[in-house]
């Protein structure tokens, strides 16, 4: 609050835009291959498209205040469309691309959207198909023509006529458009996105400029993130972690923000592309890791021995140099000799080699997992946060790097923990409401500006660092009253390459179970180096040599559930693996990827009192929906195994 | 229906006048007659399917279209000019182009290279300066490159762009097939099953792909295909042969009450 000025001139992103335009007209601030070339957009051209768009969303009739949805792959051109539609006072809403029509529905009906701007044919025919029961619902406006041209056009425009319309009128609409964005202040909504809800129906959070403006700019500060820096956005839009870096830290640090070709040319994009700032979730560095693995299993002896020669070298030494501590000269060289030889190229290939700084967040990483990328030498750190709190809750700084914890308060972050072990926090990035939902925001965030995460944690004493154990409503009781944490022991399995998801039961209960979906990738590479054959992934999972190899695991993780005091009850006695990968059209998943145990648990219950019954096998059938919204069903007997327990650490006195 | 003008489709596209005529063509080999005395149309803009069960003579028929067989009797007018027989580079030339039953691609070469081999008819520099990749020969590649790029981002097929066809699954090389036939800019595009030996799925994205190609670039489209239930929803109309006759042309819909195609596709009892 010393620069007055300073802050009343930037408390907006059109603001931003226009500071970043002036200061930096000729840097980069948008990339995109099409055609198979890189194509980029200055600071400069991006204010101008972003004015025309505007323009041409008053010449629509945009007025202040609108919801105005956005549906697609990460494109410079949507990116402007929710910097547009904030430069003409409407809020920008983006959905996640792979909703099913009725999901978006409930959105575009909840937050009353006038106006939907669509990527393709794909998206404006589900909201075609929605759009008889969306009363407020004007137009909609789409980027690619591609097989629309036999469509009603009465309601349905073109980007680019838009952005012409409006700069054909620009003369009347400007002074418009310089009111509108006068006006607007820190406490104007800067964007309005839906929480996945692990529970219930999506909520709206609407957060302001000053949350987004404010995470942004300190926690570009935090990493010190420059007009130099390039991100690589691939995540969803309607994500609030793609929003924070594509939006709020790029137009606070006016770096520029990279869209790839498609979504299945990321990982060759990425690699092309080199970006400095990198975001994944766990489930990412997972499949990067185990691809790597496969690839070596495929390679000759030589490159093999020295790939692990390198490798284990690299995993005592890559930590310590990134942490800044003393490493002998000797070990120096060694790794430098294997940055040429391994770990420069393996870097090259995975696209990280000019990564400064990489985040991951989202679920608990693997030890191994962590480890591995920071002997190759990459600065990779935790986060914790969610979408109430713009992201930003905790995050690690440099040398103070751990697998198990989630790092130290992010810049004007209060933290507390309450008796129950709940983790609370305050900062400038905390929401202001859940959109039509007083009932919820007075749940979640009370008077004085505290809110609940949901999750249960406790600060490390020696290091302030904090550590999450589990979603508080899921932290039980087993029936003898020890502690029941699933996602602990969920983890735990999920760390190994051949489980992808684990679902861990036991609330209430004398012992714990667990679901088992195997790593296709993983699990069907080594089908095909033993010879087993198999003809789908149903086959593969069912076979008794999969089921000999998870009961190891599983075994594994109870040996290491049994050394914590305080979970070891957590062992699990009996399993099974599922027959079909949870999916998020089923309802079995959120569309971030985490699973969603009660729904599980209810769909699957026959599989439970079976696991709790003492059979050895159970016939099963299950409905799977696809995305276009058809319903199938598939069906297969389930093998269950016992597994071996340890006893259980004492607890202390 | 006067099919000789230009007429409206069910969906309200405006099909032009015939680019194509077969006027009583029979095609014999040896003694074995394949074609015997058919004639059709093919309209400017329209999606033609040609249908048949096993041995109808189909193929033959489409070599015909194409000018790989010259039949001994009958006509054939394309864009309103008596066909004389030709090269099949010199019906090339013309803006025929097609794809195969079985996938005739050049399979250590990448998705990329094969899209462009579709692009020679095009290329008009000569080969030593080709070979030094300089002047007209580069503009030229710069020109052709674009024109495939915008192929590849049609058919969504990014990913395997540095791909060597000979390692991708059979969907995707048909659609690498369909993209090398595109690159020649067709009036006329021919498609010898398409859709044969395909999952459910990966008719769907054919039958988009076939769609929007008409859709999008108004090309004229000849198509065989044994899967009855696609070509009733993408054809305009259609020719239904048996034994090298012609048993039924029109819609979709009056071929699929023309009593001699159900007998041909359900078999009668001869007694």
């Amino acid at each position: 609050m010393t620069d007055m000025n300073s802050a009343t001139a930037l408390n907006t992103v059109p603001k931003l835009l226009a500071r970043n335009a002036s200061k930096y007209p000729n840097a980069a601030a948008y990339r995109e291959k099409e055609l198979g070339i890189w194509q980029s957009w200055t600071w400069a051209e991006t204010a101008q498209e972003i004015e025309n768009l505007a323009l041409g969303f008053l010449d629509m009739g945009v007025n202040f205040g609108d919801h105005i949805a956005i549906v697609g792959s990460n494109r410079p051109h949507l990116y402007w469309t929710m910097v547009a539609a904030q430069s003409v006072g409407a809020v920008p809403v983006p959905l996640y691309k792979d909703a099913i029509a009725e999901e978006m529905a409930y959105v575009l009906e909840h937050c009353s959207a006038r106006f939907v701007v669509a990527e393709d044919q794909e998206q404006v025919d589900k909201i075609i198909d929605i759009k008889d029961d969306l009363k407020t619902l004007k137009s909609i406006v789409y980027l690619d023509p591609r097989g629309m041209r036999k469509y009603d056009k009465s309601a349905l425009f073109q980007y680019r006529d838009v952005q012409a319309k409006g700069v054909s009128s620009k003369a009347e609409l400007m002074p418009e458009l310089e009111k509108r964005l006068d006006v607007q202040g820190a406490d104007t909504t800067c964007v309005m996105l839906y929480t996945s809800g692990t529970t219930g129906r999506p909520k709206g959070v609407v957060l302001s400029n000053y949350n987004i403006i404010e995470t942004g700019r300190t926690t570009s500060e935090f990493d010190s993130l420059s007009v130099n820096d390039s991100v690589l956005a691939y995540l969803p839009m309607a994500w609030v972690g793609d929003f924070i870096f594509s939006i709020g830290q790029a137009y606070s640090a006016a770096f520029c923000v990279a869209c790839p070709e498609s979504g299945d040319t990321m990982q060759h994009d990425l690699r092309e592309l080199g970006p400095t700032y990198f975001f994944a979730p766990p489930r990412y560095f997972e499949n990067m890791l185990t691809t790597v693995q496969i690839r070596m299993e495929d390679a000759g002896k030589f490159k093999q021995r020295m790939f692990k020669y390198f490798m284990d070298h690299a995993a005592v030494i890559g930590p310590k140099l990134l942490d800044g501590k003393p490493v002998g000269a000797i070990d120096k060289l060694k790794y430098q000799l294997g940055k040429v030889l391994i770990t420069g190229p393996l870097k090259n290939t995975l696209g990280l080699s000019r990564v400064r700084v990489g985040y991951t967040a989202g679920e608990a990483i693997g030890p191994e997992l962590f480890d591995f990328y920071r002997s190759l030498g990459i600065n990779l750190k935790q986060l914790y946060g969610q979408t109430e709190a713009s992201v930003f809750i905790t995050q690690q700084p440099d040398g103070g790097v751990r697998a198990d914890t989630v790092g130290v308060p992010s810049p004007g972050v209060e933290l507390r923990i309450d008796d129950k072990g709940e983790v609370f926090y305050r900062s400038p990035g905390a929401f202001v409401e859940y959109y039509k939902n007083p009932k919820s925001t007075k749940d979640t965030k009370d008077k004085e500006g505290w809110v609940a995460t949901g999750d249960a944690g406790f600060i490390e004493k020696d290091t302030g660092q904090l550590r999450i154990i589990d979603r508080a409503k899921d932290v039980g009781k087993m029936k003898d009253g020890s502690m029941f944490a699933p996602k602990f022991v969920e983890n735990k399995l999920k760390f190994y390459s051949n489980i992808l998801e684990a679902v861990v039961f036991g609330d209430g209960r004398n012992e714990c179970v667990a679901f088992i979906n195997i790593d296709l990738t993983a699990v069907g590479n080594w089908a095909e180096r033993n010879n087993i054959a198999y003809s789908s992934y149903q086959e593969l999972a069912a076979h008794p040599q999969v089921y000999e190899t998870i009961q190891g695991h599983v075994e594994e993780v109870n040996k290491s559930v049994s050394q914590d005091e305080m979970l070891s009850g957590c062992q699990i006695s009996r399993f099974l693996i599922l027959h079909k990968e949870l999916d998020a059209d089923d309802g079995e998943m959120t569309r971030t990827q985490k699973v969603r145990r009660n729904i599980i648990g209810e769909k699957y219950e026959d599989l439970l009192i079976a696991l709790y019954g003492g059979e050895s096998e159970i016939f099963t059938e299950t409905e799977v929906s696809y995305e276009d919204g058809r319903k199938g069903s598939i069906s297969a007997t389930l093998e269950i195994r016992d597994t071996a327990m340890q006893p259980r650490a004492k607890v202390a006195a | 229906m006067n099919m000789q003008d230009s007429y409206i489709t069910a969906d309200g596209r405006t099909i032009g006048a015939p680019v194509m005529e077969m006027k009583n063509i029979t095609l014999r080999f040896g003694g074995v007659v394949a074609i015997k005395d058919i004639s059709f149309d093919i309209h400017e803009g329209e999606i033609r399917a040609i249908i048949g069960p096993n041995g109808a003579g189909k193929s033959s028929m489409l070599n015909v279209i194409n000018g790989f067989y010259h039949p001994q009797e009958g006509e054939v007018w394309f864009r309103g000019k008596k066909r004389k027989p030709m090269k099949p580079h010199q019906i090339a030339k013309q803006g025929l182009a097609r794809t195969f039953q079985n996938i005739a691609l050049f399979k250590g070469m990448s998705t990329l290279d094969n899209i462009m081999t579709g692009r020679l008819t095009h290329m008009k520099s000569n080969m030593v300066s080709q070979m030094a990749w300089w002047g007209k020969a580069q503009d030229e590649e710069t020109a052709n490159r674009e024109v495939v790029e915008k192929i590849i981002d049609f058919l969504e097929i990014q990913t395997i762009r540095k791909t060597p066809v000979g390692r991708l699954p059979y969907g995707l090389q048909k659609r690498v097939e369909l993209g090398r036939a595109l690159a020649a800019e067709p009036k006329l595009l021919l498609l010898d099953e398409p859709m044969a030996g395909m999952n459910v799925e990966e008719k769907e994205d054919m039958s988009r792909f076939i769609l929007d190609v008409n859709d999008e670039f108004g090309t004229t489209i000849a198509l065989i295909e044994h899967d009855m239930g696609v070509v009733m929803d993408i054809a305009d109309r259609v020719v239904v042969m048996d034994y090298g006759q012609k048993i039924g042309d029109g819609t979709p819909d009056e071929v699929r009450s023309n009593q001699a195609v159900i007998d041909a596709y359900l078999g009668v009892s001869h007694d």
